[in-house]
């Protein structure tokens, strides 16, 4: 089976019309950060509790579960339920977790005499934690990303194709951190680790074409640079799409049947594969080639550069 | 075709080593819960050959715990770097005797502790347990003039005794009132307050401590017992001090203050106070485990029930399942005969993948079984990086054999490129996490380095012994 034979589309012609649509997506991002004020950083962050307790019957009203949480001197706090399951979440301003769980259990159960709840779950994140867990996930993106520019410019012996690659990936991150504003999600340690696992993933992408520029820049460079991009595309393309898929598949399987607990890992990593995809053909391709075209104004330099560059191999 | 041949040793080989890494953890799965349960308290050795489950699967309790270190509470000569690990050691030691299986200890960072203890019922005895001070000491009651004085002035301006001891010298008129080196402590329920001489004895001094029936009402007590040298000084405080009150201090709270009849020789001592069998319990193994050289305090703690666990587990896994299967079969879909030679790469891939992390003991957990899952996916790649490239060049008409050897050669510098950068991102992910994503880049990990083996090396072997056999001349790709 084979989906297509063999494309030959031209993306680089097209490559401004693709530049809107990234620009479009990050005026989508910039305006879920607006509309959302600011995002729903979960207790992970911002330090606070979450609690989360079963009931053996089901709720009718979640507002005396409020009162309750209201009557054990607790101000600020949201909820969430699903059947039986209730979650309590309260941000800041927490002095001490010990009272915090015992009172609200206590009242809680008071008011449910004969439904009895059991704690099923508890996290508690000090402020100092939430501080510590911020920090260290912004160093995690910091060194993955310069790691991965120093890895590519070697690799491809042009710190410019490191830096393409990984302003892909920054592109596909900010993007789908934004679908997650979106919708509200919570953003916790989980969010953090899926927008590394996006990144990991998007660039993986990257390189298996800019591999296949550089091989055919070594073999075709009587060609203009503009066709060998456009080839090198065409060639992987089917590769793209099934590996693409493969990626996709599993990340659905996750999102839909996976349980809450992996739903917003699951969520991103389905936008994240198809920005990967994008952003490789349509964002970090056409960004190399303006680069290059940019840099010797003629493009014959720029096919030589590449025929000395094989050569010296 | 000696190529062949050590290409299928190490493959046999491996498969070998796998399954018999892995037999432990199969026959454990299979064991009825009651087995489990025997073996968990016999701690039969299986229990470290199994793959371990993290928190998040199994439940239990993490806990984040900070030591105070502000050092004007550490004693004298005692470095902060020290505090943090001898508090670290005693935690372990009071982990040990409450009995929780395989805990974890460890220091992180300056002054961090964490700690986890998978499938306990009780998180609050625990905690408890871990963040009692326990500084235990003997102080002698001063019922002097000044003394008395001294408390009504604390009494008179609603002080805390606790709030008094932080900082004496914002409370300059009580500071000149109390005798010389004494200070106010709180009695224990509704004692009222005590003004103490300094410590003539601490809970450094003792050996032993265990908890008897003795008590009034066969109430509990907790008899302690001094090291030769604490009972030699027990035994000259108890003759100085005849007919005065012997306050016994647990952190900073008077347990009990019995007057002293006699000198005591025996280098015994017993703590009342209106203690129930637990709370007795739980005192006399702080005691022995020793002091905290600093309090401690609760930072973070991810609690999960049992239930929840099992809930996760089967939405993680099934959902995990059905994303794999589903790519098997498109493989077999899209490209046949390769498509099955892949799949049988990947599955070795999960094998040796779920053997590498039972031998290193490496935690397995929620977000891990969705990374193995998504490794899988992402290990596909390899092999439709070869198989497309192979259908490449079987277009410029190459034959079957010239056009498996050239794809191979071709695509395996941009295997690895692509899976060396992915794996960068796993490896900062690594550093960052908790426990949970720790798992996650763990399996990316692995799954992504096994992938370069099994991918390229494993599915090769495979077209090469089907070549030999002549079994295929013209291969479906």
């Amino acid at each position: 089976m084979q989906f297509f034979k063999s494309t030959n589309i031209d993306f680089i012609g097209n490559r401004h019309k693709f530049f809107v649509v990234s620009i479009l997506f990050f005026v989508i991002t910039i305006v879920a950060f607006i509309y959302r004020q600011e995002p729903n950083y979960g207790i992970d962050f911002t330090g606070g509790i979450m609690m989360q307790v079963s009931f053996e019957n089901k709720l009718d009203d979640l507002q005396d579960v409020r009162k309750a949480i209201e009557e054990a001197q607790v101000t600020s706090f949201e909820l969430q339920t699903s059947e039986n399951l209730v979650v309590i979440r309260a941000k800041k301003s927490l002095q001490s977790q010990e009272e915090f769980d015992k009172s609200i259990s206590q009242s809680i159960q008071n008011r449910f005499p004969d439904n009895p709840m059991k704690i099923e779950r508890i996290e508690y994140v000090g402020p100092s934690v939430g501080q510590y867990l911020s920090k260290q996930a912004l160093y995690a993106f910091f060194f993955a990303f310069l790691g991965m520019i120093v890895y590519v410019a070697f690799r491809f012996k042009s710190s410019l194709w490191g830096i393409v690659s990984v302003l892909g990936i920054i592109h596909d991150v900010i993007i789908s951190f934004g679908f997650v504003i979106l919708v509200n999600k919570e953003v916790n340690i989980t969010v953090v680790a899926a927008l590394l696992t996006v990144a990991g993933y998007s660039i993986n992408d990257t390189i298996v074409l800019f591999d296949r520029i550089k091989e055919n820049l070594r073999f075709g460079s009587k060609e203009i640079f503009a066709n060998i991009i456009n080839k090198s595309i065409n060639e992987v393309l089917v590769r793209t799409i099934v590996t693409s898929l493969t990626v996709f598949i599993v990340a659905s399987s996750l999102f839909f049947f996976g349980g809450e607990v992996i739903h917003t890992f699951a969520y991103i990593m389905v936008i994240g594969t198809v920005l990967g995809v994008y952003s490789t053909i349509f964002l970090c391709t056409p960004l190399v080639y303006e680069w290059e075209v940019r840099r010797s104004n003629r493009l014959k330099m720029a096919i030589k550069q590449g025929a000395v560059n094989s050569k010296k191999k | 075709m000696s190529k062949i041949n050590w290409k299928l040793w190490i493959s046999v080989l491996l498969v070998v080593l796998s399954l018999w890494t892995l037999w432990p953890s199969i026959s454990w799965f299979m064991m009825s819960e009651d087995l489990r349960k025997q073996a968990e308290q016999s701690k039969d050795p299986i229990l470290s050959k199994i793959l371990k489950l993290g928190l998040d699967l199994k439940g239990g309790t993490h806990l984040l715990l900070e030591v105070d270190t502000d050092t004007s509470k550490l004693e004298e000569n005692v470095k902060v770097k020290d505090a943090v690990d001898r508090a670290t050691e005693i935690i372990r030691n009071r982990i040990d005797q409450f009995g929780v299986a395989e805990p974890m200890i460890a220091k992180q960072g300056d002054k961090w502790i964490v700690i986890q203890l998978p499938g306990i019922k009780d998180p609050k005895a625990a905690k408890d347990l871990i963040g009692k001070t326990a500084l235990l000491e003997f102080r002698i009651v001063n019922k002097s003039q000044e003394a008395g004085k001294a408390l009504d002035l604390l009494t008179s301006k609603g002080i805390k005794p606790a709030q008094f001891r932080e900082d004496p010298s914002k409370y300059p008129e009580i500071e000149v009132a109390l005798p010389e080196d004494s200070s106010i402590f709180e009695g224990k329920g509704s004692d009222g307050y005590y003004v103490l001489d300094k410590a003539l004895l601490t809970g450094a001094a003792l050996t032993n401590a265990k908890v008897e029936f003795g008590g009034q009402f066969g109430r509990p007590v907790v008899v302690i017992e001094f090291s030769k040298e604490g009972g030699r000084i027990f035994a000259d405080i108890t003759e100085k001090n005849r007919e005065k009150n012997l306050a016994i201090v647990l952190d900073g709270i008077v347990q009990s203050a019995p007057v002293i009849r006699t000198r005591i020789p025996d280098g015994k001592a017993v703590i009342e106070g209106s203690f129930n069998a637990e709370d007795a319990r739980l005192l006399a193994t702080v005691l022995r485990t020793g002091a905290l050289p600093a309090p401690v305090r609760v930072i973070e703690e991810r609690t999960i029930g049992p239930s929840l666990g099992d809930d996760s587990i089967k939405k993680g896994f099934m959902s995990s399942l059905i994303g794999v299967i589903v790519v098997f079969a498109f493989m077999v879909v899209y490209y046949r005969t390769s498509g099955i030679i892949a799949d049988i790469a990947l599955a070795l891939n999960l094998m040796v993948l779920m053997a590498v992390m039972a031998y290193f003991q490496f935690t397995l957990t929620l977000p891990g079984v969705a990374g193995i899952a998504l490794t899988l996916a992402m290990a596909v790649d390899a092999n439709v990086l070869i198989l497309e490239r192979i259908r490449e060049e079987l277009a410029t008409g190459k034959t079957t054999r010239v056009a498996v050897d050239a794809g191979y050669q071709k695509v395996f510098w941009t295997i690895f490129d692509a899976n060396f950068t992915t794996l960068i991102a796993a490896v900062f992910l690594f550093q960052f996490g908790t426990g949970p994503i720790k798992g996650f880049a763990v399996t990316l990990s692995i799954g992504l380095i096994i992938s370069m083996f099994t991918a390229i090396t494993v599915t090769k072997l495979i077209y090469e012994f089907l070549f030999k056999e002549n079994f295929l001349l013209k291969i479906k790709i």
